[in-house]
């Protein structure tokens, strides 16, 4: 039997010296064999990045160090090697994808120039057959008119688009080992099935290993051969990825396969009162052209969308990123100019002052994506819960807040004595309770929770979410639910609303919408996000 | 005190040099406070026949210690002490001059070189370096902090407002801000200097017209970057009014950046006074300065000891400034604190 293309052998990665070290990775082995897809899962922080990254060695060296391990490549060794072996293994025969799609380009330089680059260091093209070569790769990876976009620069390609010339770049080398590491996070759910599919092609065209690093459970099942579990540094569970998922048999395997968020949304009564309306709700951004700056067009972020809630009722607002979910979300709450009525208990709220706006505010709570970016560092867990109280003159002393701010923090599960430690000492899972509890002190009739489990690892998402739901059948909360995430919609709405360009595509109670979805939109929309398949239009 | 504060504090004391250079600084600001204890020719306490006197805070006629007339007493003359030393004892500060006593008893021509009684030398009117050097300094740090302080506030305030509501309120503050910046500062001050006699409330006025467009740059920049963070958005989803998001949530992120540029605006400060002096359009005639301390010892190459004192002075102080200043900026810098 001929030796494995890469054997990982008991790597370890320790970050940094003496008793300030950290143990990222501490053991993991596995082979991969050519022509195959292994996937390495696990949360963030299991340390799968990082031991990707040191397969190319790319960490950030002497600070980042191997206590013990051996990655061989075809048989030659690959850690401590020297430089210049590493400088021709790099790109040319183990190749990686970034997530970040943004990011990983270089903003000055064409896109021709990128992929060349690759080819001028590894093959030592030039000129014409350089340029020919750049073209072969971009048709491959499936850029349309390819021809007219050599040229192009980073910003002039979508997101998708990037992340195809990011797999050309590392195409460009004819790799026998192609390291994807989270590919697709950074995209939409249509173009994550597309790119998917394009790597599946890819693979079983040029037969080459794909080493594939991701949280996605569903990307796993659809794409790999075999599965490496990572938990704190560690693989856990290694096998056929049916084998797995079928039959897990470690607790970590377990619990990752049981936290795909399940449950169904408690329907609400049917003769609940209205709690919020809008009426052809618009935030239109006007685009200025022209000398004088005259407004020439608008970007219709949001053009002309109608809904109503009531008591209890979670609506589930779905829709590719630039779609208006979110400024919806921030319109409803006159967090950013709109127009058109929006109504709260029945009274429009539209062009009314600060002042007048200030007592309803209670009534209207927001909980944002970011569970480290909506809470102020310098703000102990008590202040920010608390600061709705003091804004709204409930409680009448500051031992009654805080006992107002202990009875929150213990309904969303938090410990009520952690109100004196300060976000940075909570985990992200943690924080988003936090955030939580801030709106709930206010005894809210409508949240709108923007994309609140999007930021947070699987397992954490199906508790926010059996949270959530546990919160709503308890005070009768009506939800807006934004989010790209239609597993986690599903288990939440009652309600769905499919959003395009600013505008409604669909509306409806959720079986219908998600069982027989009318539009091609939200067909494609379902079956990318669901089956993570393209619907061929 | 948050956990974050506490860090950059930390980071600060480990920084050794700007450590050492912010008590140094404050020795010596607090050292020049009580000049009046250090350099005076008077005594600070005087004991005279079986009484206390304290010639530093209330003047005694001379007849008080056996003296003649009622004119008020001159304790460095020779036959006071001596009346004094007869019936008690004068506490003397470490300097017997003040800023503008004249050693009239010196054999040399003034500037006379340093020697055991005018240990920095005396400038060119017989007046004492020393002296004239700690009062020097005690104006010009009291200067550079109060016109450092207004500006700050009026910076900060003018930057928030612009950042925070942008749009059209930050179009016309930037614009004004160009134009303001684009006035010939010196002219304007020498034009103003010939107009009114300055002191030093109508020259921290003056100053503070130019000075305070410095940090408003930054403060907009920091409201501008902040205005659109989740958490002040979801202090407005509260309820909160503009100034209070202001004040709590976006101010605090602003700090930084001014905490940092204090001890640069405040070295900027003290130079600008300085440079006035030096000119002759800063302080009266006769009040002690570093630029006019400066300014003898040009008009005077062939005394060097106030050439030197001057130069070594400013540079010292600005040097701490500028350790300071840099220790703060890296206790602040989030890539070595967070």
């Amino acid at each position: 039997m001929s030796p494995s293309l890469l054997r990982v052998e008991n790597l370890a990665v320790r970050f940094g010296h003496g008793h300030e070290a950290v143990d990222a990775v501490k053991s993991v082995s596995f082979t991969l064999e050519r022509g195959e897809t292994l996937a390495l899962v696990g949360e963030s922080g299991s340390g799968k990045s990082v031991t990707a990254l040191s397969i190319l060695q790319l960490l950030p060296y002497p600070r980042a160090h191997h206590p013990s391990g051996s990655i061989l490549l075809d048989g030659q060794e690959l850690l401590s090697a020297p430089e210049p072996l590493l400088r021709s293994v790099r790109g040319h025969r183990v190749a990686m994808v970034f997530q970040e799609p943004m990011t990983s380009l270089n903003p000055l330089h064409s896109i021709a120039d990128q992929v060349g680059e690759v080819l001028e260091i590894h093959q030592g093209l030039r000129g014409e057959a350089k340029r020919a070569r750049v073209l072969e790769l971009l048709h491959l990876v499936g850029i349309p008119k390819a021809e007219n976009r050599l040229d192009a620069l980073p910003h002039e390609l979508s997101g998708g688009q990037r992340q195809r010339v990011m797999i050309a770049m590392a195409l460009a080398g004819e790799p026998d080992i192609l390291i994807a590491d989270e590919p697709t996070t950074a995209l939409d759910v249509t173009i994550q099935a597309q790119i998917l599919k394009l790597l599946k092609d890819l693979q079983s065209r040029l037969g080459m290993a794909l080493l594939f690093i991701t949280h996605d459970l569903g990307i796993v099942r659809k794409m790999a051969d075999r599965v490496c579990v990572m938990y704190k540094g560690q693989v856990v569970e290694e096998g056929r990825t049916a084998t797995v998922f079928d039959h897990p048999t470690h607790d970590y395997t377990k619990r990752l396969l049981a936290a795909e968020p399940k449950g169904k949304p408690a329907a609400p009564a049917a003769d609940a009162p209205r709690v919020m309306e809008c009426r052809d709700l618009k935030v239109w951004f006007p685009i200025k052209g022209g000398i004088w700056r005259r407004t020439i067009d608008h970007v219709k972020a949001v053009d002309g969308i109608s809904l109503s809630l009531r008591q209890g009722q979670t609506l589930g607002v779905v829709g590719e990123s630039g779609s208006g979910k979110t400024t919806l979300g921030l319109a409803l709450l006159r967090l950013t100019d709109s127009q058109g009525a929006i109504l709260v208990d029945g009274q429009d709220i539209q062009g009314q002052s600060p002042g007048q706006l200030r007592p309803k505010r209670r009534h209207m709570q927001m909980v944002f994506q970011d569970p480290f970016g909506s809470l102020s560092p310098r703000l102990s867990v008590g202040q920010i819960v608390g600061e709705g109280l003091e804004v709204h003159k409930i409680g009448a002393d500051a031992a009654e807040r805080r006992a107002l701010i202990a009875q929150a923090l213990t309904e969303v599960g938090l410990d009520p004595d952690t109100q004196d430690r300060y976000p940075h000492e909570f985990s992200g899972g943690q924080r988003q309770r936090v955030a939580i509890a801030r709106a709930l002190v206010l005894k809210p009739k409508v949240i709108i929770l923007d994309e609140p489990t999007s930021a947070l690892d699987v397992s954490v998402q199906a508790q926010i979410v059996d949270l959530l739901r546990d919160i709503q059948t308890r005070h009768a909360i009506a939800y807006v639910f934004i989010s790209h995430d239609l597993r986690v919609v599903r288990a939440l709405a009652d309600e769905v609303m499919v959003m395009k360009d600013g505008q409604v595509v669909e509306h409806g109670p959720a079986a219908a919408v998600f069982d027989a979805p009318a539009q091609d939109y939200t067909k494609a929309l379902m079956a990318a996000a669901l089956h993570m398949e393209t619907v061929e239009s | 005190m948050s956990p974050l504060t506490r860090r950059r504090l930390d980071a600060f004391r480990r920084n050794r040099r700007g450590w050492v250079s912010f008590w140094l600084f404050l020795a010596v600001f607090v050292a020049t406070l009580g000049a009046e204890l250090i350099c005076n020719d008077r005594p600070i306490l005087v004991r005279y026949d079986g009484a206390f006197y304290v010639p530093i805070l209330r003047d005694y006629p001379e007849t008080t210690f056996g003296g003649d007339f009622k004119t008020w007493t001159e304790y460095r003359d020779p036959y006071v002490s001596q009346k004094i030393a007869e019936k008690g004892w004068a506490l003397w500060p470490m300097v017997r001059f003040a800023a503008d006593t004249i050693n009239y008893d010196r054999v040399r021509p003034h500037p006379a070189p340093p020697d055991g009684e005018n240990w920095l030398g005396t400038d060119d009117q017989g007046r004492d370096v020393l002296a004239r050097l700690v009062y020097g300094l005690r104006l010009s740090l009291l200067f550079g902090l109060a016109l450092s302080l207004v500006s700050t506030v009026i910076g900060i305030a003018m930057g928030a407002v612009q950042g925070y509501f942008g749009g059209v309120v930050d179009m016309v503050g930037q614009r004004f801000l160009e134009i303001w910046g684009g006035l010939p500062q010196l002219l304007i001050l020498i034009i103003v200097a010939s107009m009114i006699a300055p002191g030093f409330w109508t020259l921290l006025g003056v100053l503070v017209l130019f000075s305070w467009t410095s940090l408003v740059g930054v403060v907009r920049a920091e409201f501008l970057r902040a205005r659109n963070f989740d958490y002040v958005r979801a202090a407005k989803a509260l309820g909160m009014g503009d100034l209070q998001v202001m004040a709590r949530h976006v101010l605090p992120n602003a700090m930084v950046a001014t905490l940092t540029f204090l001890p640069f605006i405040l070295n900027g400060s003290i130079v600008s006074l300085t440079a006035l002096d030096f000119l002759g359009l800063g302080l009266p005639p006769g009040s002690a300065s570093l630029g006019e301390l400066l300014s003898q010892g040009k008009s005077n190459l062939q005394a060097p000891w106030l050439g030197i004192t001057g130069f070594v002075a400013v540079a010292a102080i600005l040097s701490l400034l500028v350790f300071v200043g840099e220790a703060v900026r890296d206790a602040f810098d989030p890539r070595k604190t967070s």
